[in-house]
């Protein structure tokens, strides 16, 4: 049977009003730009220094004597690196007119702070147990970690960095200890450097 | 992120050209004013969204573009060189090894069509608040 037509069809709908429109503008405008956000929210070039300081570290742990002297020279260098970094990111953001704290950089330093505050608590307790041996393999895998989780916000080559430190740190757990800063330095000093020059170059610093 | 429309919806009704769909009350209110002196090149969607993303990078290939607008290669292109024309963005092409690499700009032109598109748009909620 054939369908049943009414005369009178229902009005079109109004168009929506000029604020209505205006705000969804300015949400797409706020959206866009914290997808691309993502872009900057790491620095190649903080990475590469943060390499350069870890390379250094590595080089002078080496020529120390004991696991503890060893651990020193990292935990400055851990000190150092993230400030560098920090210093990094910010020049970044300043030169993209990109507000730090906004989107993308905003979850990135929520997700990879978890890690690397546990991080630093494990490091107090493995150290007071005497497993200090246990500790350089403990920091790899927790700021993998960070950076899995904070990557996930940024481009795919940051959590692909974060699983290359997860492997270090698995390596580094089940290896004799005397490798621990060899694996340290081609971590955190090559991986960095590795990761740093093209996320530098194809993502604008 | 909404899909995007062509090149074609240039001609859809956009906010300037809504005064004559919606009645000659709303068309005389200051918002309708404002709304008059918008600038089309960077009201469509996708030429927005370029500029947004170029606003907050210094600068995006066309692949990260593309990816970014979830557009087609042509769509962007046809896009990215109306913005060009206009002087709002800055076009670069080189080769990485073999591959021929398109390298997008704002330009302090296409930085200031977006501040003045961004208080184009705050004016207009505003008025219609004040209304």
């Amino acid at each position: 049977m054939a369908s049943v037509t009414p005369l009178h069809r229902a009005p079109p709908p109004e168009p929506p009003a000029l604020h209505v429109r205006a705000m969804d503008n300015l949400a797409f405008i706020r959206d866009t730009m914290e997808a691309a956000g993502s872009f900057t929210a790491v620095s190649g070039w903080g990475m590469v220094a943060v390499g350069i300081i870890a390379t250094i570290a590595a080089v002078i742990a080496f020529a120390q004597h004991s696991a503890v002297g060893s651990l020193y020279v990292w935990v400055a260098a851990a000190v150092l690196a993230p400030c560098v970094m920090l210093w990094a990111i910010v020049r970044k953001a300043r030169r993209a007119h990109v507000p730090l704290l906004a989107g993308p950089g905003r979850k990135f330093i929520l997700s990879f702070s978890p890690p690397m505050l546990v991080g630093a608590l494990l490091t107090i307790v493995l150290y007071r147990a005497g497993v200090v041996d246990a500790i350089p393999g403990m920091w790899l895998l927790l700021y993998g970690t960070g950076v899995v989780t904070g990557g996930a916000f940024s481009v795919r080559v940051v959590p692909v960095m974060g699983i290359c430190f997860m492997l270090a740190g698995v390596i580094a757990l089940f290896t004799p200890s005397s490798w621990n800063d060899m694996i340290m330095a081609a971590a955190f000093g090559g991986l960095h450097i590795a990761f740093g020059i093209p996320i530098a170059r194809r993502h604008g610093g | 992120m909404a899909k995007h429309g062509t090149a074609r919806d240039d001609r859809r009704p956009s906010v300037g050209n809504l005064r004559t769909l919606r009645g000659k009350s709303e068309a005389d209110s200051p918002a309708s004013a404002r709304a008059e002196s918008l600038d089309r090149l960077i009201h469509e969607r996708l030429r927005l969204g370029i500029v947004s993303a170029l606003a907050v990078n210094d600068s995006l290939s066309f692949s990260d573009l593309k990816k970014l607008m979830k557009t087609t290669d042509g769509n962007l292109s046809v896009h990215a060189r109306k913005l060009e024309e206009a002087e709002y963005i800055t076009c670069t092409k080189s080769f990485a090894g073999r591959m021929p690499k398109t390298e997008y700009k704002l330009t302090a032109a296409g930085r200031r069509a977006l501040e003045r598109y961004l208080d184009h748009m705050e004016a207009l909620i505003r008025a219609t608040r004040e209304r």
